[in-house]
């Protein structure tokens, strides 16, 4: 019984999350939001007893992916504004 | 107005595939054959207790170097692209003539200028804006004096002194992850990412920390091919119908570290693979057109 309601709970965040990823304008809080995404996922994967998953999906999911979207953000970023100049 | 019919008609299609799945699934209340086959397997034939690792590493080894490779491809896409856009930022500098620092230097000159016009003529309403041009000069001059990095700031105190304090365990958890991953949940491909996210903190709070590309490639490569010479010895030692089959080496004691024959030993090559491709590939990101 815990257990449902916590999986339906994350999933309910997990939508959330993703709503707003497409709506939010600023792209650093999409991109946050995603990792929420996947953090909850792996959060599902291990009460569905899944910790080879749960662990890949946190790892890469939530760190790593997030992490490369910031550093693609960033040299956008960076080309724009020597654009600008 | 057809435009949102086709839309409103492809959501209708996903969702009605989408109940016909939900409405047939049901969970299974007993292993299928291959799967109970895969669970006595992995304790009675390879002598592991995590029937996860003996799938991916034993029963569907192939499906694992074809994984181990499609990664390998795609890090040698990323650095082959970011190469490529390095090479031509240089020639760019090159036909303008000069060292690499002239084109940035000349904007900084010219955000000075800008300063001093806008400074004359309408002091209050621009002071912000060419205060702020001001200070993106004056940033742009020190990195440039003191070292040839575009634009790279110091990591903040904090991030400096939790990645001193983190960076080690971090590691040391990933090398768990993968040297027992015949043992306990996770294995080579969390554990090597784990350390690549260690690698990636090091080089987020340290300016000065340098990745040796030549290192990681030399790692990456011998684990690779260490990799599949491990496979290749199990169809010389055991016979054609067993590439990739661990036991050849001693069953070992079951649930000690060197246990299982071959597949600590596999993993773990997997997992320096995959560490050192992930930290090349956040190298190669992090360093993209900075030292030129």
């Amino acid at each position: 019984m815990f257990e449902t309601i916590t999986l339906i709970f994350l999933g309910l965040i997990s939508v959330a999350a993703a709503i707003f990823a497409i709506y939010t304008k600023r792209v650093v809080s999409a991109v946050i939001a995603s990792g929420v995404i996947s953090l909850s996922a792996s959060i599902m994967f291990l009460l569905a007893a899944a910790p080879d998953v749960a662990m890949t999906e946190a790892t890469i999911g939530a760190g790593l992916t997030t992490v490369i979207f910031l550093y693609a953000l960033k040299h956008i970023r960076a080309s724009r504004e020597g654009k600008d100049d | 107005m057809i435009k949102y019919l086709l839309v409103f008609a492809a959501i209708l299609g996903m969702g009605w595939i989408l109940w016909q799945l939900g409405v047939e699934f049901q969970t299974a209340q007993e292993l299928n054959p291959l799967a109970s086959e895969y669970v006595r397997g992995s304790t009675s034939d390879l002598n592991m207790p995590n029937a996860v690792t003996a799938v991916v590493v034993s029963y569907r080894g192939l499906d694992t170097l074809g994984e181990v490779t499609v990664l390998f491809l795609a890090t040698a896409g990323i650095g082959f692209l970011l190469k490529r856009k390095k090479r031509s930022a240089g020639l760019e500098i090159d036909d303008a003539d000069g060292a690499a620092n002239v084109p940035v230097c000349d904007e900084s000159a010219l955000a000075g200028l800008e300063f001093d016009a806008t400074g004359t003529t309408d002091p209050q309403n621009n002071l912000s804006n060419s205060l702020s041009s001001l200070s993106n000069s004056v940033v742009k001059n020190e990195t440039l004096s003191s070292s040839a990095v575009k634009t790279r700031t110091e990591g903040s105190e904090i991030l400096k002194t939790g990645s001193n304090l983190l960076v080690p365990m971090i590691v040391v958890l990933g090398i768990y992850i993968f040297t027992h991953g015949h043992l306990s949940p996770g294995g080579g491909f969390q554990g090597g990412v784990v350390i690549a996210s260690g690698i990636l903190m090091l080089i987020m709070a340290e300016v000065r920390f340098h990745l040796s590309h030549l290192l990681l490639h030399i790692s990456e490569s011998l684990s690779g091919l260490a990799y599949v010479a491990m496979g290749l010895a199990g169809l010389i030692l055991l016979g054609v119908h067993h590439f990739l089959d661990p036991r050849y080496l001693l069953a070992g004691k079951f649930l000690a570290l060197f246990s299982a024959g071959a597949v600590p030993v596999i993993y773990s090559l997997i997992g320096i693979k995959v560490g050192s491709e992930l930290a090349s590939v956040l190298a190669s990101i992090q360093h993209e057109g900075e030292d030129l």
